[in-house]
């Protein structure tokens, strides 16, 4: 069953040196209990996609120009804003990137916590406060009734991601959206913050967006992958086949610069050049400067996306051949 | 202020350790700034004599600070506290007397009752208008903001003495009370501009940070946002310069009663009996310098002490 269907969606903002189209056309579904990733370089327009969803794009300078954000059913782009808000939190969560800043400094962590439920939920203080509880003791923060008094500052990176997760879960969710969770917290912390996701998700049912820029995450936690590029989709897969078959030379190049531990390689590949300025894009493929299989043609028209399986599309003049090569 | 429910620490041995927080860190500091201790300790002794000291007076010597004596002889000859009828040592007017023989230590520490008044409510006023008004403008931001802040300019630059003395002398009213009421509107009215600035400021730097999103992303409202997530995080920089607005306020409030527009006899502040006094500085000095001191040494601490909580509120500011 579908959760969630995003289509044509196109985010663009206005700046002084011109019109930033940071998400310029991106349709993807979500099924229900399904984890879709969600990577790509810096700027390529991951954030603005998730928070498109919400509808928290600052306006102006930003504007959700077209496209519809289905859930279940209904269009939260057509929604009046208070409706908006009781979809935030209650029916979509975020965690974001940076754990030390998302907490408020002046609130008790109980406080934060029971704000939701009170809000959602209807919880009487005392009701909100036992739930705030038990939401800590489930992602494993201990002496959870002791440490809900704490201030978000008595609490190190990793537990304020914990914290922040128990926050967005707390209202049983449909869909969590988690902004780079892990970015900003060292390599084991990571991995028990993943973990904590994936089992929380199993034990709820919840679907979750994974916005990531490490590969390994993704291949690890997640269904369906989409790559996405100067705001466009490139491709779109299930996370097995887009990893043994990408079908676009841009994952090519991404899972080529995965550094691997078994094979003593002298020099890690990177991709060469930048991601283009958004606001100035020339009219054929955005990657073609940086591309290794570029023509002519890709300098000229933009690309088509291709359908490479049912389940499986690319944004490239020669998807098919890349996808037969990478086999 | 909400309390929080109930809560059992179940640490076996009953005590856990109290993390420091912000505010004790904060007092920590306070207390190792002596000019701060010294500003603290004269602000609180002045406002307790102020509150408590026409009563004991009364009980002690049967006076009221407008009681004007009619059998006894003028006792403003001599410098005080030598002051019976033939120049003896007496403490019953340790400041003396003013011309009409009220006794001036009562009359002083009446007047600080009304200065101090004056200052902390036109301070609450500006708290109340400028905290809601600056946050709001600059949570809302864009158009909002800077019509906003156009109204804060033009204000800031009306010639604001002249304005509140035109407020002051048009309504003019009949009664002391109704007069200080027209002094309170008059102040509070303008007082609120800079801490607008100050907050709206704070508030543009606030709410870009994730919390904020975060925050929005669970779907909590606009005034929710601004009222329990952004004021709370701006209170530093607010107490402290509230600190600073009440001598500001004071001083203000003695320049209008100088002239002649602020409280009128029988009521007095500082500043109306420093205006009484000046016009016998040459014969009966006391009557301006024990008010002008009082005045100046209140000043002083409220400075020391709003210095002392702004080093205290933000350490990263202080040079060592």
């Amino acid at each position: 069953m579908i959760l969630l269907e995003v289509k044509d969606l196109r985010t663009y903002f206005e700046t002084e040196d011109g019109l930033v189209k940071a998400v310029d056309g991106v349709s993807f579904q979500l099924q229900h209990g399904e984890t879709l990733g969600i990577v790509g370089e810096s700027g390529s327009g991951k954030s603005v996609t998730n928070l498109s969803i919400i509808r928290l794009i600052q306006e102006p300078p930003g504007k959700i120009v077209s496209g519809e954000v289905i859930l279940k059913g209904q269009d939260i782009l057509l929604l009046p804003p208070h409706a908006v808000r009781k979809i935030r939190g209650r029916r979509i969560a975020m965690i974001f990137q940076d754990p030390m800043t998302s907490l408020n400094p002046f609130m008790k962590i109980s406080r934060q916590l029971m704000e939701m439920t009170q809000l959602h939920l209807g919880h009487t203080r005392s009701q909100a406060y036992e739930h705030a509880v038990k939401m800590l003791e489930t992602v494993g923060i201990p002496d959870a009734r002791t440490r809900a008094n704490s201030y978000p500052h008595e609490f190190s990176g990793g537990m304020r991601q914990r914290v922040m997760i128990a926050m967005a879960l707390s209202c049983e969710p449909e869909l969590l959206i988690a902004d780079e969770p892990t970015t900003a917290l060292d390599v084991t912390i990571q991995a028990q913050i993943l973990e904590l996701i994936r089992k929380l998700k199993q034990e709820t049912g919840t679907s979750v967006i994974l916005i990531t820029h490490d590969l390994g995450v993704v291949a690890g936690m997640t269904d369906r992958v989409i790559v996405m590029y100067a705001g466009k989709i490139f491709e779109q897969a299930k996370t097995k086949e887009l990893f043994a078959r990408p079908g676009n030379p841009y994952t090519k190049g991404l899972l080529r610069s995965v550094p691997d531990p078994t094979d003593e390689q002298g020099k890690l590949y990177q991709i060469p050049g930048l991601p283009p300025d958004v606001a100035h894009l020339k009219p054929g493929c955005p990657f073609a400067e940086r591309c290794e299989r570029v023509e002519e043609i890709c300098r000229r028209e933009f690309p088509p996306f291709v359908e490479l399986t049912p389940d499986h599309h690319s944004l490239c003049h020669f998807a098919n051949e890349v996808y037969a090569e990478s086999n | 202020m909400q309390t929080e429910p109930e809560i059992q620490t179940e640490s076996g041995e009953g005590e856990f350790i109290r993390g420091t927080s912000l505010w004790r860190d904060a007092w920590r500091r306070l207390l190792k700034n002596k000019l701060a201790v010294f500003g603290l300790i004269v602000v609180i002794f002045i406002t307790l004599a102020s509150i408590t000291g026409p009563a004991i007076i009364k009980r002690t010597f049967g006076f009221t600070p407008d009681y004007i004596p009619t059998s006894e002889p003028a006792l403003v000859k001599s410098f005080p506290p030598f002051r019976g009828p033939n120049g003896e040592f007496s403490w019953k007017h340790p400041m003396g007397t003013d011309n009409a023989g009220r006794d001036q230590l009562a009359r002083i520490l009446q007047g600080g009752q009304i200065s101090l008044f004056v200052g902390i409510i036109a301070t609450i006023v500006s708290l109340i208008i400028g905290v809601s008004y600056g946050a709001i403008s600059g949570y809302a931001g864009g158009r909002i903001d800077n019509l906003m802040m156009r109204i804060v300019d033009v204000l800031y630059s009306l010639p604001y003495v002249i304005l509140v003395i035109v407020l002051l002398a048009m309504f003019r009213s009949q009664t002391p009370r109704g007069q200080l009421i027209l002094l309170f509107v008059a102040l509070g009215s303008v007082s609120w501009l800079t801490m607008a600035r100050i907050v709206r400021g704070q508030v543009l730097s606030l709410k870009n940070q994730e919390f904020v999103l975060a925050a929005r992303a669970t779907g909590v409202s606009a005034p929710r946002i601004i009222f329990r997530h952004l004021v709370p995080n701006t209170l530093g920089p607010v107490i402290v310069y509230a600190t600073l607005t009440i001598p500001q306020i004071m001083l203000t409030e003695a320049f209008l009663s100088f002239l002649g527009l602020g409280v009128q006899a029988p009521l007095a502040s500082w500043g109306s009996l420093a205006a009484d006094g000046i016009q016998n500085i040459a014969i009966f000095p006391w009557q301006l310098i024990f008010p002008g001191v009082t005045m100046a040494l209140t000043l002083f601490s409220l400075n020391f002490l709003g210095d002392g909580l702004r080093d205290a509120l933000d350490p990263q500011m202080r040079t060592i």
